[in-house]
């Protein structure tokens, strides 16, 4: 009996001894990971503030400006103009589509349209 | 502790005497002793239970602990790129008001030289100069070989230029990583922003400082860790700025002005919407201050805010306010404009004789100096200074920008009734246009005074203190109104808009004393739409020149107020005014019968 119980108590010991050594080293390797995940975050972050200034300086208004005057003959795209502005009362009504029996047939038709702007 | 024998001879004694089997108390000893034993094992066993529960607790609280404190601390800050960096925390953005960036933050490289490693000192030198021609090649040489052992050779190069210094193979070149202050709009709201550069240095990370305006002004509060990166969002609205800066520009060549600025303000939240100053400055690039010649002529030189001028007649309506305020004329009463007035050696002229009387309306609408002087005589110099001083005109602007409390007003040091003349038609103190932008917002909106601001107003704007009576500021822009619809400012007309504004011709005054014949500072100061205010645009030429005509022609209504309307027709629509038919005013009869 008492033999078992130091047998089993050896046992353990060295079990618990791997499983420490082996949780041990499972820590340095999450370590690791994660410091290597938030290298990688600072740098994702540097490289995404770094594609912000690039939009900002693709989108600036002169550069805009000049587009859209090379591109005239194509965009034809005007300063916005006081007369631009309307009343809802003069958007024509859309036309009559025929009683919907096939919502989905519908949705396909009227998608592209909308991609188109 | 004494023990006690097991067969004590007093006792063993005793009991043979009586006869008693003294075993009996060999026994009873011996209970007693195994009792006293197993107290005290039971003792020790507790005692270690106790020690053992102790540490068990001790563990799991500090467990415990552990885990609680890690559930409620904040996420680590990711790191940055360069392991190490002194100064992690970035400066913070700025950006518009609906948040298009306008100053943001790149990361680049500075190239420096430990030249106690360098192989070949000579051939990197010439390398280096092909590389950025504004190098010297004998001075580096010297540099490199003299036996120091640092220096630096630029502070910002771009990855292209690393590459190539790369590409010279010398261990000697060293990089060092740098944040980098970018406008990426340029030109654009350069005034504004100011510009940054480098503080205290060091070979892994440097100081980012703003040098000039909101960069400079809110320092703190953009390097504030605390804010954890939040960007400062300013009242200026891009869109727009680009738009008045592109009208303001062609406006300035085709007048032939040498600058030129304009100011666009919410009357009521006195929030700047846009601020332009021409000619301007790539922030990316800030030139070096002048030190010759005129400072206000540097493009550094921000003359929405920096410039002190003597504005002229657009001052006439706060006169003519103040007069309706204390009730000594209505709009239709009729002034004296019998010309010319003389007082000691000043002769006050209009620019056309305009009779003897003109109703309070037409001295606006015809921008009579005679009359508006006779009104100023009336209130006095004390009143004229109270109301002046309560639209702002003494103090510096409180808006963001460290040039803004060095722009004080200039005023004469005695308040004479000559002063008090000529200050009522805006000559003989000088203000900067935003100072006159504040006070068109004061007195047009209702006649709350407003506080100019670059940054973006959330909730709700307190009302400021009450200068006039709301009758008054709807006289005042009535009156405005006629002077657009048949006045000096008839080009200021856009249809939808309602235009009301004044002009304003002031003639420069020279260096040594007196003003120039030919050299005018052209002002228009507007409200729209006037029946429903909206905004204040002030437009500002400096020695423009309209020369289609015989003669060149330099009053405001011919140069100010054209650009000024062509600002007003692009930046309504982008401010989301829809045009409108103006109300009819109803008859002053009806509204006293109803």
């Amino acid at each position: 009996m008492r033999g078992f119980l130091v047998f089993f108590v050896s046992v353990a010991v060295m079990a618990l001894a791997f499983w420490a050594y082996r949780e041990n080293y499972e820590t340095q390797q999450a370590l690791q990971e994660n410091n290597k995940l938030q290298r990688e975050l600072g740098a994702a972050h540097e490289r995404l503030s770094v594609l912000r200034a690039e939009w900002a300086y693709l989108n600036r208004p002169e550069r805009l400006r000049d587009l859209a005057d090379l591109n005239f003959e194509r965009l034809g795209l005007m300063p916005l103009q006081p007369e631009q502005f309307g009343r809802v009362g003069q958007v024509s009504f859309p036309p009559r589509v025929s009683l919907i029996n096939n919502p989905v047939d519908v949705m396909a038709v009227t998608g592209p349209e909308e991609a188109d702007e | 502790m004494t023990r006690t024998p097991l067969r004590p001879l007093a006792r063993i004694l005793e009991a043979r005497e009586k006869g008693e089997n003294p075993d009996v108390i060999e026994r009873e000893n011996l209970d007693q002793r195994h009792e006293d034993l197993r107290d005290g094992a039971r003792m020790r066993a507790e005692g270690r239970l106790l020690v053992l529960g102790v540490f068990f607790f001790v563990a799991f609280s500090v467990v415990g602990a552990r885990m609680g404190l890690m559930a409620a601390s904040e996420a680590h800050e990711p790191r940055a790129q360069a392991s190490g960096a002194a100064i992690v925390a970035t400066r913070a953005d700025i950006v518009d008001r609906n948040g298009r960036v306008l100053a943001t933050n790149l990361s680049t490289n500075s190239l420096y030289a430990q030249p106690l490693q360098m192989v070949d000192p000579v051939r990197s030198a010439h390398a280096l100069v092909e590389i950025f021609p504004d190098l010297e090649a004998e001075k580096l040489i010297k540099q490199f070989t003299g036996g120091r052992k640092f220096l630096w050779i630029k502070k910002k190069i771009s990855p292209e230029q690393q590459q190539a210094v790369f590409d010279i193979g010398e261990p000697g070149l060293l990089f060092g990583p740098r944040e980098m202050r970018l406008y990426p709009n340029g030109r654009l709201a350069a005034h504004i922003l100011g510009g940054a550069s480098f503080g205290r240095e060091g070979v892994h990370s440097a100081e980012v400082i703003g040098v000039a305006g909101v960069e400079k002004a809110m320092d703190s509060t953009l390097r504030d860790p605390a804010r954890n990166g939040a960007p400062v969002q300013l009242s200026i609205d891009l869109t727009v700025q680009s738009a008045i800066r592109q009208v303001l520009y062609g406006g300035m060549k085709l007048m032939n002005a040498k600058g030129a600025m304009a100011v666009l303000m919410e009357i009521n939240s006195g929030e700047v919407i846009s601020m332009v100053s021409l000619p301007d400055f790539d922030p990316n690039d800030r030139p070096d201050l002048p030190t010759t010649g005129d400072a206000g002529d540097s493009p550094l030189f921000n003359r929405a805010v920096q410039g002190v001028y003597e504005l002229g007649s657009v001052f006439k309506i706060f006169n003519m306010a103040m007069a309706l305020e204390d009730g000594h004329v209505t709009p239709t009463s009729m002034v004296d404009t019998t010309g010319p007035m003389r007082w000691g050696r000043y002769r006050i002229r209009d620019f056309h004789n305009y009779g003897p009387h003109l109703s309070a309306t037409d001295v606006i609408v015809k921008s009579s100096n005679v009359g508006s002087a006779r009104l100023a005589l009336q209130a006095g110099a004390e009143r004229q200074q109270e109301f002046l001083g309560d639209l702002g005109f003494f103090t510096p602007t409180p808006v963001e920008l460290v040039e803004a409390p060095y722009a004080k007003p200039l005023l004469p040091k005695n308040w004479s009734d000559i002063v008090v003349m000529t200050a009522s038609y805006g000559h003989g103190f000088s203000s900067s246009p935003l100072h006159l932008a504040t006070g068109y917002a004061s007195l047009l909106n209702g006649g709350t005074k407003v506080t100019p601001t670059l940054l973006k107003r959330e909730g709700p704007v307190p009302v400021g203190p009450r200068i006039v009576q709301s009758e008054v500021s709807e006289a005042a822009r009535s009156m405005l109104r006629q002077v657009v619809v048949r006045g000096t400012a008839r080009f200021g007309e856009v249809p939808g808009y309602a235009v009301g504004g004044k002009t304003g011709t002031a003639d420069k005054p020279k260096p040594r004393g007196g003003y120039y014949k030919d050299r005018v500072v052209a002002t228009f100061a507007s409200v729209f739409p006037a029946h429903d205010p909206k905004f204040v645009l002030i437009v500002s030429l400096d020695e423009p020149s309209e020369n289609s005509g015989p003669k060149p022609r330099r009053t405001a209504g011919w140069t100010a107020v054209p650009v000024a309307a062509e600002v007003i027709r692009r930046t309504a629509p982008l401010l989301g005014l829809r045009p409108e038919i103006e109300p009819v005013p109803e008859d002053k009869l009806l509204l006293s019968s109803n």
